[in-house]
């Protein structure tokens, strides 16, 4: 178990389904893919071949044991990128556009969805993947729209990952020629190091958090495509200085597409959905 | 940070290897952590241990290098050190940043122990 990050080793995934009580799917070997079996086995063989030679430390010269070092150079996320890479590979011949929500918990990312869908949906279909540690409220929320959805809890995980988005997506039986969106769980660190195969990543912040978030997560920033700035209704009563926000964010990836909305009231919608509409229709 | 699982992939990801090798166990692992990868390498290292408990790694030295970022401009194509995603070119001002080093994340190698000749038989 990590304090910094809250993951422990049987965190395993689970798929559940609004509506479907009896619905559950286990996500097994996840990026977590590490199993305490194993490692008992591990522990077992390893056991064996000391118990054969004495409790003498002297012993152990006794026994000679030959030293390689094999180069690896592998990257360390290269098995999450591969899975990506298929699920890239599954949405483009199905003309699936998935897009990857990521923000701090509760900056807007659901309050969002449940505006632009029912918008977005007169002139695609749209399938939602919902990611949360615990519940199904989210995806309660989105069921309610009457669009497909799926729920992922990840446990312990503080992030989905490319093969919990490929099981769901299986089970979620998404549609050809259709908007995929991907709500990640509420978290700027970890979600941000995980390619799920989405088109685009849409970073959210509000206006209730720093101006500085942009320069705090950098790694996030860095990553993302569309930067919404959430809930612009609140910024009479709040200190928050959008220009500077927005200049910290440019700073660190002056490739983001910037967004100013109020999912509360929909100022600011109208703006991103044709920004949305027009890269559908050029997907 | 999301160490904790990472270092069970890192872990998970060496053991297999010296499976592989028929190693006995591993005495030894070396990663390459670039400094704007976004990993805590200190809590990599604390995580790494835990997660290893128990398997052919349990006894492992990791040792974290730590490569430096590295930024390149786009107009004088001058390289300089840089700590952050964004650096304004010290020659001549330019915001145009290429990172050419410093996001790697990679097991660079492991040192695993082999049956060998016994010497008292
Ligand atoms: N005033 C105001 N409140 C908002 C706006 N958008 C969302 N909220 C409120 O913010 C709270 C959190 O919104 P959610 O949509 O649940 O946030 P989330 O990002 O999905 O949260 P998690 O899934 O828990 O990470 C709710 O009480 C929303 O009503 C907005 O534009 N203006
Ligand atoms: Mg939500
Ligand atoms: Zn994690
Ligand atoms: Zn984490
Ligand atoms: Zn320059």
């Amino acid at each position: 178990m990590c304090d910094t990050c809250g993951c422990s080793a049987d965190g395993g995934a689970v798929l559940r389904k609004p509506g479907e009580s009896d619905y559950l799917m286990y996500v097994s070997d996840g990026n977590h893919g590490y199993t305490h079996h194993h490692a008992g086995e591990e522990h077992h063989s390893s056991a064996n071949v000391q118990g054969e030679h004495h409790d003498h430390a002297h012993d152990y010269h006794h026994h000679e044991s030959i030293t390689r070092k094999i180069v690896l150079e592998q990257d360390v996320l290269q098995k999450n990128n591969l899975l990506a890479e298929r699920n890239r590979g599954y949405f483009e011949a199905r003309h699936i556009f998935a897009l990857n929500f990521l923000s701090s918990p509760g900056s807007g990312k659901t309050t969002l969805l449940e505006i632009i869908i029912p918008l977005l949906q007169q002139r695609i279909p749209v399938a939602v993947i919902e990611g949360d540690q615990q519940t199904t409220n989210d995806a309660d929320r989105i069921h309610a729209l009457g669009v497909p959805v799926i729920q992922i809890n990840t446990g312990s995980g503080c992030h989905l990952d490319a093969l919990m988005v490929n099981r769901a997506v299986k089970e979620l039986e998404v549609q050809d020629n259709s908007l995929l969106c991907i709500e990640n769980v509420g978290n700027l660190v970890c979600p941000a190091l995980f390619d799920l195969g989405e088109a685009l990543k849409v970073v959210i912040i509000s206006v209730t958090e720093g101006d500085d978030k942009p320069l705090k997560y950098p790694t996030m920033f860095h990553e993302a495509d569309l930067c919404i700035l959430n809930k612009i209704d609140l910024l009479p009563y709040v200190e928050f200085d959008v220009a500077k926000c927005r200049e910290n964010a440019m700073r660190v990836n002056h490739h983001l597409e910037w967004f100013e909305v109020s999912a509360k009231s929909g100022e600011g919608l109208a703006i991103l959905l044709e920004w949305l509409e027009h890269r559908l229709s050029h997907h | 940070m999301h160490e904790m699982s990472i270092a069970m992939s890192i872990v998970e990801s060496v053991v297999a290897h010296a499976q592989k090798e028929g190693a006995l166990r591993i005495s030894g692992v070396e990663l390459l952590v670039g400094k704007l990868a976004g990993i805590e390498a200190e809590s990599l290292k604390f995580c790494f241990s835990a997660a290893a408990a128990g398997t052919l790694a349990a006894k492992a030295l990791l040792v974290v290098e730590e490569p430096e970022g590295v930024g390149e401009c786009g107009e004088c194509g001058m390289r300089f050190q840089v700590t952050f995603y964004y650096a304004e070119c010290p020659k001549c001002r330019s915001l145009r940043i290429t990172i050419v080093s410093g996001e790697e994340f990679l097991i660079q190698s492991i040192t695993i122990e082999e049956e060998g000749e016994q010497e008292n038989v």
